[in-house]
């Protein structure tokens, strides 16, 4: 082929493998435009202009703004609504991280366990997953109705008293996060059992002839260590997940009672969309992407170092 | 080191018997082979004796003691798989290592962050440390001990795999096909290096294969197996020598023994292709048998002999194989339809290019196995009387 084309005429080969290569960058071209059109679309564009937006005083319908520099961040640090609702979303997280992984972890051992019913246990598990969440908040907030749910029907039964969970302001951001557990585990089981299933065999029965004699030793031998990356992926995409939580808080709550369930993107839903301080809520936004950024970074990092063995 | 003896060992997967009742004594220091097909239940044996899989019946004894009710890693005995199953997050030493780790630390001086509390555990690691490095120096892994498994090659993770089973200086050592993960040349290799090491350690070896050929070279003895029994135990030498069955004939031997139809004529002696062989065999005239005769006893009939009135049962050559130091020359002869004959003969021998030719060979080198296939010892060979062997040619059909 190079000998070939050097002994072409130079012009003659200009033209053909100009033409060539043309036409092999604009086939990438063609393929690569949608993506990107839908790219800039749906998500730069929009964050360019939400970045602008954080350095102005812009409200919703408004005609003109102004250039107002760091004020809309250095108002949201004194804000004591958005510092309530960013330490109550540390707290869920720190409530549905580990509550979420662990159990996932731990369902997963057990389904992983069983034979036959297995696919019966994994279906149960993962129907939380598979159900849209705001219906099954409607669901959850007559479960936990303080007259007429079945949780304090059941708790009035066993002489544990009443409890009004979702209009408690002590209980209310953890009967969330009870919720969003229960929402979490499946999928992390799932991911788990994946993790589970590609570990051979023969280790554990090597193991048990090595001196692993019961279920912990087999489990610190072999099982944490060998899930280990994929424990990193779960945590990572859990807490992300976890960071997110809008939807019970939406429905279920409204960030009350006395501001007790206010979590980052409820405050913000509420600067934006019901206050219309677009402005404010495109900092605070900037702020929330600041923190999704880390844990992706992180993922990144971890992701990376996968394969470490 | 140990005797091994198994008393009717028998397991059941569902109604299918997998194993029925194995009876099996090793002695001390033996290098005992199971060898056999896929699927006649040697592994499920060997996995039965390290504890991995609870016999249906039976009894495993360990130096006259019963040891069915110990787990596995109670019963002393060490395995290497086939997979080698190293522990991939762990270096070549944790690996090694790990057996005497589980051994003489407790859980909780096992148990991350925890352990560091504990003030003996500085001292037996480093009395374990140095028992992995005398066993990676053994094997010539010293150099690797940082290594993760991940980092090594086929035979270098064969070693490890190895050396986690000698350090913990076993009764018994059982390997399931530990060579079959290995390229060819390094299989040889290893052959000669696993042989040696059995030597040294004169520990009790069970060891598991379906290559003939590793159970041929490194065994002190040799059990085939077929279908949840045991066909033949012996030497090797036995086993090649003088099968039990035609079975154990045909799966011991490369190339394969020539399998010819057999019946049986009214004087007892088995007739081959319309040629009887002088002997007499105690079987019941007109039944069927089968003669086997290995492809180094055969061969073709030297050129330039014809010998007149004989009836000619042809045989060509079809194909002639060079393996170097000697030839494996495939015959068609009428008859066994699309089944060749196999001869062995040596590189300098003259096959040239006559196709047609006629086999001969030695009948008392010939096996003869009877309609079930068990092997039948002849009696009155003519071999005997005269004191030289009857030759017998298989295209003519008569004694020469």
């Amino acid at each position: 082929m190079s000998t070939l084309s050097l002994a072409r005429a130079p012009a003659g080969r200009r033209a053909f493998g100009g033409r060539q290569a043309l036409i092999e960058k604009l086939t990438g071209i063609g393929f690569a435009t949608p993506a990107i059109i839908l790219l800039l679309l749906i998500d730069l564009v929009p964050l360019g202009v939400l970045g602008v937006l954080s350095f102005t005083d812009y409200e919703l319908g408004g005609t003109d703004a102004k250039y107002v520099g760091l004020a809309n961040f250095s108002k949201a640090m004194a804000d004591p609504v958005f510092r309530r609702s960013m330490w109550n979303t540390l707290l869920y997280v720190a409530i549905v991280l580990p509550g979420s992984v662990g159990l996932g972890l731990l369902v997963a051992i057990l389904v992983h366990g069983r034979k036959r019913t297995r696919s019966f246990y994994e279906m149960v598990y993962f129907l939380p997953v598979t159900a849209t969440l705001i219906a099954m908040a409607t669901v959850w907030q007559f479960l936990l109705h303080p007259k007429l749910g079945p949780v304090n029907a059941f708790l009035r039964l066993i002489g544990a008293g009443e409890y009004a969970f979702l209009s408690e302001p002590s209980l209310a951001l953890p009967t969330l996060a009870v919720i969003g557990m229960w929402q979490l585990i499946g999928f992390n089981m799932v991911l788990f059992l994946a993790g589970l299933s590609s570990i051979p065999k023969d280790l554990y029965e090597a193991a048990e002839i090595d001196g692993c004699a019961n279920g912990i030793d087999r489990f610190l031998t072999i099982t944490w260590p060998l899930l280990g990356p994929m424990t990193m992926f779960v945590i990572v995409t859990t807490s992300i997940t976890a960071f997110k939580i809008f939807d019970t808080v939406a429905v279920m709550t409204r960030g009350g009672p006395m501001g007790s369930s206010e979590v980052l993107l409820y405050a913000i839903y509420l600067e934006g969309f019901q206050y219309f301080h677009t402005a404010y809520a495109a900092a605070l936004t900037v702020i929330f992407l600041a923190f999704i950024l880390a844990f992706a970074v992180i993922q990144a990092f971890v992701l990376d170092r996968r394969v470490h063995y | 080191m140990a005797t091994v003896a198994l008393k009717g060992i028998t397991k059941n997967f569902g109604p299918a018997p997998v194993l029925n009742g194995i009876d099996l004594d090793i002695a001390e220091g033996e290098f005992l082979t199971l060898v056999g097909a896929s699927g006649c239940g040697k592994s499920t044996l060997i996995r039965i004796i390290a504890g991995l899989e609870p016999q249906s019946a039976g009894s495993v004894m360990v130096n006259g003691a019963p040891i069915d009710h110990l787990r596995p890693h109670e019963r002393r005995v060490a395995m290497v798989f086939q997979s080698y199953a190293l522990y991939p997050h762990m270096t070549v030493a944790g690996n090694i290592g790990l057996p005497l780790t589980m051994q003489h630390l407790s859980l909780w001086e096992r148990l991350p962050l925890i352990k560091l509390l504990s003030p003996r555990r500085r001292r037996v690691m480093a009395e374990i440390g140095a028992e992995v490095r005398a066993v990676a120096s053994q094997l010539q892994i010293e150099a690797l001990l940082g290594r993760r498994p991940a980092a090594l090659s086929g035979g270098q993770r064969q070693r490890v795999a190895l050396g986690r089973a000698m350090v913990r200086h076993p009764d018994v050592f059982l390997m399931d096909e530990p060579l079959s993960n290995l390229d060819a040349k390094l299989r040889v290799h290893m052959r000669t290096e696993l042989a040696e090491l059995h030597a040294r350690l004169k520990t009790t070896f069970i060891y598991v294969t379906h290559d003939q050929v590793e159970a041929m070279t490194m065994s002190d003895r040799v059990a085939m197996m077929d279908a949840g029994h045991i066909l033949q135990l012996g030497k090797p030498a036995e086993l090649y020598a003088r099968p039990a069955n035609v079975r154990v004939a045909q799966f011991i031997g490369s190339p394969a023994i020539n399998l010819l139809p057999a019946r049986i004529g009214e004087d007892g002696a088995p007739e081959v292709l319309g040629c009887r062989l002088p002997m007499a065999t105690g079987l019941p005239a007109g039944s069927s048998a089968t003669v086997g005769i290995r492809p180094e006893a055969i061969a073709p009939a030297d050129a330039g002999k014809p010998e007149a009135g004989q009836v000619s049962l042809p045989a060509v050559l079809r194909r002639a194989e060079n393996l170097g130091a000697e030839f494996i020359l495939h015959f068609d002869v009428a008859g066994l339809g699309d089944q060749p004959v196999l001869c062995r003969v040596p590189a300098d021998h003259e096959h040239g290019t006559h196709g047609r030719t006629d086999l001969v060979f030695d009948a008392a080198q010939a096996h003869v196995f009877d309609a079930e296939g068990n092997r039948v010892e002849p009696s009155g060979l003519a071999q005997r009387a005269s004191g030289k062997p009857v030759r017998l040619y298989l295209t003519g059909g008569t004694e020469r």
